[in-house]
């Protein structure tokens, strides 16, 4: 009988030992802070956090889905907007912490910022089991950033003809308000309507908000949205002017490129021909 | 002296008759694609948002999701080994999908897995090529006027539709296989498969807005057989 209770006990620590071992397979790495989650420990946050609208296999089906727009993030998919690496590729485990910290501005999705850290990538740990991608595919590379060259009126400008050259305004509209000639027709990959990013109203892009965070983004796409990636067809300088002139079109919102452009006369003539400055204005919210 | 001549000669025919007789390995499926009832009349593309496109055609181009012929014949359709015949190693020539007058040169581009694709401009203004698969990767690229082909490949058989949300009448699609037996049939809705080792095969006719269907047909020898496909035309 005791013979039998201590082997039962060394049966059940092996599982247990055979468990953590399955579980540090699918483990996240967060470098800022530096912390390292695990599955099995986001399993029972997602469902209590996130399975109301992410749905309980985490295909975006939840309960609250069909009330919800845009459409929540369908993991089993694995497309995802904001990331640091090319356009098509899995993100790095800290551009999905990095998204549960900062939420998404104009959609339901909060920001997590009230759990801990620890909390958080045991979230990405867990929400990475859904798709068989990432136990296929690495994470693509991080496109690099380079050093933010030096705030110039010409930066600027340049930046401006960037906008008409590469057509950003057939979407987001000549003065960035989101409503360009192509703007009402565009939808996400689910079908769902979607609108280009009005730059008038704001500063806060779903996927961040410093100058950094605007490089990336048209340097990654935002995949899953009608948004593409430029990093085969833009510089890295000429994308640094793109980043200062599309400030100057963030009338509402202070930055230092607003204000070198409304130091010149043309720039603030630009800006104040368009009734815009210290106004609320905008066609509307941000989608 | 004259008798050996003769006998070299008859060699001579005989290793060309040789040679012949392997040139066609295998069967043949050919057929052609038909439709029955009364397809939608396709519309044509408005393209005034885009001038410089727009110059380019005398007469508004129409959209393509249903291509026809005369005698009800059926275009734009992949005809396709979808089982019997072993997945093949992609060929090393690359399949070309290109942007012309804001509409994709071809409609519907059939290549295999992991076949190089490359892709490119032709037109003055940029396009984004937004391809939409399921099972694949999904990626979303810019392409301004006179920059450099995009090369990509799938790994994963599938029909992938693809557009451009800038010029939302752009509308293209992908059809990824995996082997080397496909065709793409013209307006004349003909086709033909060929090189087929002797076995079971299963072919499958693919149309984007009509679906697909699928006959089974048996090779023996160098035969050919006639595999026809009759869809049902939607009348919207």
């Amino acid at each position: 009988m005791r013979n039998i209770n201590i082997s039962k006990i060394c049966l059940s620590l092996a599982a247990a030992l055979l468990l953590v071992g399955i579980a540090s397979a699918q483990d996240s790495h967060i470098k800022e802070p530096n912390v390292t989650g695990h599955a099995d420990a986001g399993k029972p946050l997602y469902y209590r956090y996130c399975w109301g609208c992410h749905g309980a296999r985490g295909d975006g089906n939840g309960e609250n889905a069909p009330y919800v727009t845009p459409t929540p993030r369908n993991f089993v998919q694995a497309t995802f907007k904001c990331r640091s690496t090319p356009t098509g590729t899995l993100p790095q485990d800290q551009d999905l912490y990095n998204t549960l910290v900062r939420g998404f501005n104009f959609t339901n999705m909060p920001s997590w910022a009230a759990l801990t850290a620890q909390n958080r990538a045991d979230l990405v740990a867990f929400i990475k089991t859904f798709s068989p991608r990432w136990k296929t595919e690495k994470p693509g590379d991080p496109i690099p950033i380079p050093a933010e060259p030096k705030l110039t009126i010409e930066s600027m400008k340049h930046g401006g003809e960037l906008f008409q050259k590469l057509e950003c305004w057939k979407c987001h509209g000549q003065e960035g308000r989101g409503d360009g000639p192509s703007a009402s027709t565009l939808t996400d990959s689910n079908d769902q309507p979607i609108r280009p990013f009005n730059f008038t109203t704001s500063n806060r892009s779903k996927c961040g908000r410093t100058n950094q965070d605007l490089y990336r983004i048209f340097m990654t796409g935002v995949d899953g949205t009608p948004m593409p990636s430029f990093a085969d067809v833009v510089k890295p300088e000429d994308a640094w002017d793109l980043v200062h002139y599309l400030r100057t079109l963030q009338y509402n919102s202070p930055s230092p490129e607003l204000a070198l452009w409304m130091s010149t006369k043309e720039g603030h003539d630009i800006v104040e021909a368009k009734k815009v400055y210290n106004t609320n204005t905008g066609s509307g919210i941000n989608p | 002296m004259r008798k050996s001549h003769v006998v070299m000669a008859g060699f001579a025919m005989l290793a060309a008759s040789a040679v012949t007789m392997a040139g066609p390995a295998g069967g043949t499926v050919s057929g052609k694609v038909t439709y029955e009832g009364t397809p939608a009349k396709m519309k044509p593309i408005d393209m005034s948002k885009e001038p410089s496109c727009a110059k380019m055609y005398s007469t508004p181009p129409v959209a393509e999701t249903v291509v026809t012929g005369p005698g009800n014949a059926l275009g734009d359709v992949v005809v396709y080994v979808s089982a019997g015949a072993p997945d093949e190693a992609a060929p090393s020539t690359a399949a070309i999908f290109t942007q012309k007058g804001c509409r994709y040169i071809p409609h519907i581009l059939a290549f295999q897995v992991n076949q190089e694709l490359k892709i490119s401009n032709e037109d003055q203004t940029s396009h984004n090529i937004h391809p939409l698969p399921k099972l694949n990767r999904e990626w979303n690229k810019s392409q301004p006027p006179g920059t450099p082909p995009i090369s990509e490949k799938y790994d994963k058989s599938e029909f992938i539709p693809v557009k451009c949300n800038i010029h939302p009448w752009m509308h293209g699609n992908f059809a990824v296989l995996k082997n080397s037996h496909y065709a793409v049939t013209p307006e004349t809705g003909a086709f033909s498969l060929a090189n087929l080792p002797p076995g079971k095969y299963t072919i499958t006719a693919w149309q984007e807005s009509y679906g697909e269907q699928t006959q089974e047909v048996t090779i023996s020898g160098s035969e050919t057989k006639t595999v026809n496909f009759v869809f049902k035309a939607k009348p919207y």
